[in-house]
């Protein structure tokens, strides 16, 4: 698995997906490699789901090549879902049958299955095996997904929205044993509407808006989120005035902020002059575009923005 | 993993489900037993005419009746409500994701309803004959009377698969099963007995429809009246129409 880290698990090219006139999908190209934990995020009716489906085999593509494990969804499904697995957004299951019981009911459709124990080890189950599923609390039941998904031993996991709905407890945990998977070298694809997760969990991830991947690349950079303007703020003591050789914008009530490119230049300068004034630069905070920041104006905009800065 | 491995182990799994669902195991399986408990006891000690000159005794009248009523819950209410449950909640589009085959997953399901079927069958029968002396099925009758079994448990399920295709979500489920199967169970005097001087509309909405057509061949088997072979091929062709209907319609995705 190592040797082959940066091989592909998913490449995509050209491919397109319309539902009578409404275009889903027009022309995704996306790369995944082997190995990584790569989220899709997007806003509902982005195409996010319809684009997974195709991935799965659940959908047939208008266009395109889609190559999934080397496999094509529409045409060796079979052989694709041995070694895939797949979490869903609703997560129906059995209700009156037990945890350990439900898990090696789905090894069973396997040629390859992973033994039951492990499985509820790896996802934390191991004291609910004999629990009925009715009597698990929402993480546990998003826990036993995956154990679901990983009863094939798969190498590709897709997770559809792993903790839409879900408490901030209850997300951490299942956050924990999507983390827990990268050391097994599995692939996972990950669809998301929360930064927070995408940028936990996530090496590379990328925006879909209408049907179109509009940016791509790793939660630190996406669409130069690390090169864009970064904002310095601070606040100065009652009766102090600011230094003039700075481009700074009072807020009112003591405050100033500064946008600049040149951040280390531009901190050094003023905790300089600070320092030589002798003036407390009072709750001093060097801030970056959120990924939040970069998503709402990467999907707000429908014509596409890869990089650039934002002002 | 061979197919027949792959259907015992679903088998397994359906079954433990099945009886520890306290609905299914209640409405399929202990309901038709209550209403042959209830309606033997009520009115047992009656005897009625079925055809010209055969004139049987209510009780085994009721053992046959409730032998077809469990048969059709055990398929049809049985494997139409809980696959609109597992198709709303997801389970069936989970599985679809899997390598199992679909045609052993429904297999699965219809064994197992099959299986449902005879053992209610079996205990509605030993009840009759323990406490009515109701009369059992022998030779060419047994014969005839397990055929019309099979192929009548086998239409009711498919007609079971068919109904889900109009059943628009879970909360619908019993809803659409019981107002489809419940007045064809009265017109078809499987509750109580229909003469022939029923109205005519009604006699012919019960030689239109399965239902009595597959309760006559249950009477063949305990009550002794006459077997007779079309009521089969009637059967059968609703079978291979509710078939038919499920190929094309059935959807393993929630209806949204």
């Amino acid at each position: 698995m190592d040797s082959a880290s940066s091989a592909s698990a998913i490449s995509v090219r050209g491919l397109t997906k319309s539902y009578g006139k409404f275009a889903a999908l027009r022309g995704v190209d996306l790369e995944i490699r082997q190995g990584e934990i790569f989220a899709l995020l997007g806003p509902n009716g982005a195409g996010k789901t319809t684009f997974v489906e195709i991935l799965e085999g659940f959908r047939h593509r208008d266009a395109g090549d889609v190559s999934v494990l080397g496999l094509d969804p529409d045409h060796q499904p079979m052989a694709l879902k041995t070694r895939i697995g797949i979490v869903l957004q609703s997560s129906g299951m059995d209700r009156y049958l037990q945890v350990a019981e439900t898990v090696a009911m789905y090894s069973s459709y396997y040629p390859h299955p992973r033994p039951v124990d492990e499985i509820l080890a790896l996802v934390g189950l191991e004291a609910k095996s004999a629990e009925r599923v009715l009597r698990l609390s929402g993480g546990q039941q998003r826990r036993l997904d995956v154990a679901i998904a990983l009863a094939g031993n798969p190498d590709l996991l897709f997770l559809d929205e792993p903790t839409t709905g879900f408490d901030p407890s209850a997300r951490r945990e299942v956050w924990e044993v999507i983390k827990n998977l990268r050391g097994l070298g599995k692939t996972v694809v990950l669809t998301t509407h929360f930064m927070d997760e995408a940028q936990y969990l996530a090496d590379r991830l990328a925006v879909i808006a209408n049907g179109a991947i509009v940016a791509e690349g790793n939660p630190e950079t996406l669409a130069g989120r690390d090169r864009m303007l970064a904002t310095v703020r601070f606040s100065l003591p009652e009766g102090v005035d600011a230094p003039t050789q700075f481009d700074l914008v009072a807020l009112g009530t003591g405050g100033y902020e500064l946008k600049t490119t040149r951040v280390t230049q531009d901190v050094h300068g003023l905790t300089s002059w600070a320092l030589g004034a002798g003036v407390d630069l009072e709750d001093l905070r060097v801030e970056r575009p959120t990924l939040e920041d970069v998503y709402l104006e990467l999907t707000a905009d429908p014509t596409p923005l890869t990089t650039g800065e934002a002002s | 993993m061979n197919a027949a491995t792959m259907l015992e182990n679903q088998l397994k799994y359906v079954n433990k489900a099945f009886w520890r669902n306290p609905a299914s195991a209640f409405f399929t399986f202990a309901f038709p037993l209550m209403f042959l408990v209830i309606f033997t006891s009520l009115l047992g000690q009656h005897s009625i005419t079925i055809s010209a000159g055969h004139t049987i005794d209510v009780s085994t009248y009721y053992v046959a009746s409730m032998a077809a009523y469990a048969v059709i819950s055990a398929c049809y209410n049985n494997i139409a409500i809980g696959l609109a449950i597992q198709r709303d909640s997801g389970v069936l589009k989970r599985t679809r994701g899997t390598p199992i085959p679909s045609s052993i997953y429904i297999m699965g399901r219809l064994v197992h309803a099959l299986f449902v079927a005879v053992i209610l069958v079996v205990i509605t029968a030993a009840y009759g004959k323990f406490f009515y002396h109701a009369s059992l099925p022998t030779g060419t009758s047994l014969m005839e009377f397990l055929v019309s079994l099979i192929i009548g448990s086998l239409a009711f399920c498919s007609l079971g698969f068919a109904i889900t295709c109009v059943i628009p979500n879970a909360d619908a489920a019993p809803a659409v099963v019981n107002a489809s199967i419940l007045p064809l169970l009265f017109l078809s005097g499987v509750f109580i007995p229909i003469s022939s001087s029923a109205p005519a509309w009604m006699l012919w909405v019960a030689r239109v429809f399965p239902v009595r057509h597959f309760a006559l061949s249950m009477d063949a088997g305990f009550a002794g009246a006459t077997f007779n072979w079309m009521d089969v091929v009637i059967v059968a062709a609703w079978g291979i129409g509710g078939f038919l209907v499920s190929a094309r319609f059935f959807t393993w995705e929630p209806k949204r």
